[in-house]
């Protein structure tokens, strides 16, 4: 009975937790396809149940409370881990939605109006969970992405050196406005760091180009000269030189070249750097 | 008001601007320099801006300005260690300097220079 000593569905979900834990495990399992082990299912489904016996009762109205401060970090860990192992948000969810049938199951044979009433609660608190656990899959999933395209920024941008005095940056992929930014600032400070008077925005690796894209190839170029370096760009393949031309964009007075061995020769003869084959007469 | 000294050194008048530039600077500036270069019958003025970290379309245009004013005088201007936050602001902005050489720093500015004076010979 309500009111006098606990709740009936608490006393159940105790005396037969083996059961249910078992019963659990296995629903969980066949929504995962067995990518995950058994034995870690089993062990994270044990602390989810432990940490859900105390609130059991509630409705799960107020799931961000502090009574639900174990359960929140430990599903939190768990959708977080099925995020980054590449499960979808549905059977990450559903690993919670599971204890619901089992419950369900465990005690369909019982007419206790009573009872009915708890399994009402105990029904919502799953779902208020499941929808948490959710939120943090999504978060988890937003928080990867950031972390990889802030990734991809660092690692496509290298500036080399070519020469002494010849900077080239080879870019590769689709340029969009925050990697162009990158890159114009990391080639301007090197060209302070480096004291170069050449660098070289070599495009072999750029897919498409479009006229914002090359509006901040132009603005790169054109910040360059007035740092006192000069700035060529080069690789410019011919679909993109079509598109270019069928855009009307104006390079203006920027050096284009063909390749980065002719924008390499360029720059070396304006440096005033000769290079000519060895005798090979001995 | 501060103003900006102006050293001469080898026949090239050397602006090195240390300061936040108010537009009341930049007007002294322009006319000191136009005085000193009349005067000292210099051949070359070299800006050095590699202490100035905020421009702004004002001071932007000082050196155009500048630029013309020197010509006027068979003077030629190099604008020197341009940081690169300047230069792309001054490219957002879409200001072109007009004919005003650059180089990286003074020390190549001086070169430029130099080798102007011995190409007009």
């Amino acid at each position: 009975m309500v009111g006098v000593g606990e709740r009936r569905l608490v006393v159940v979900l105790r005396e037969r937790r083996d059961e249910v834990l078992e019963q659990w495990v296995r629903a969980a399992a066949a929504t995962l396809r067995g990518r995950v082990t058994a034995a870690e299912l089993e062990r994270e489904s044990r602390e989810l149940y432990t940490a859900l016996l105390p609130v059991v009762g509630d409705n799960g109205r107020d799931v961000s409370g502090e009574r639900y401060a174990e359960i929140r970090s430990l599903l939190a860990e768990l959708s977080r881990t099925r995020a980054r192992a590449g499960y979808t948000p549905s059977e990450t969810a559903s690993s919670v939605f599971a204890l619901k049938r089992v419950v369900f199951e465990l005690t369909e044979h019982d007419a206790d109006p009573d009872l009915f009433r708890e399994l009402m609660d105990f029904s919502s608190l799953l779902d208020a969970l499941g929808l948490f656990t959710f939120e943090t899959f999504a978060r988890a999933r937003e928080e990867i992405i950031a972390e990889q395209s802030e990734q991809l920024l660092e690692l496509t941008t290298p500036v080399v050196k070519l020469w002494e005095g010849v900077l080239a940056v080879p870019l590769v992929g689709t340029l969009d406005s925050a990697r162009t930014q990158v890159v114009m600032e990391k080639l301007l400070e090197s060209l302070v760091e480096t004291g170069a008077e050449h660098a070289i925005i070599d495009i072999t690796g750029v897919l498409a180009v479009d006229t914002q894209v090359a509006q901040h190839l132009l603005k790169t170029a054109f910040a360059a000269r007035l740092m006192g370096a000069e700035c060529t760009i080069s690789g410019i393949r011919p679909q993109i030189a079509q598109t270019i031309v069928a855009l009307g964009i104006e390079f203006g007075d920027i050096t284009t070249k063909a390749s980065l061995a002719d924008a390499l020769r360029h720059a070396l003869r304006s440096e005033g750097v000769e290079v000519v084959a060895a005798d090979r007469v001995r | 008001m501060e103003r900006v000294p102006i050293l001469e050194i080898g026949g090239v008048l050397l602006v090195s601007i240390q300061i936040d530039l108010q537009d009341q600077t930049v007007l002294a500036l322009q006319e000191d320099l136009a005085q000193r270069i009349s005067d000292t019958g210099a051949h070359g003025v070299v800006i050095d801006i590699s202490g100035v970290e905020i421009v702004d379309s004002f001071i932007g245009r000082m050196f155009a300005t500048i630029a013309s004013l020197s010509r006027l005088f068979d003077a030629t201007t190099v604008v020197v260690g341009m940081r690169p936050a300047v230069a792309i602001t001054l490219v957002e902005l879409g200001l072109t300097l007009g004919d005003v050489r650059t180089a990286l720093n003074l020390e190549r500015g001086l070169k430029i220079l130099g080798e102007q004076r011995r190409g007009r010979r």
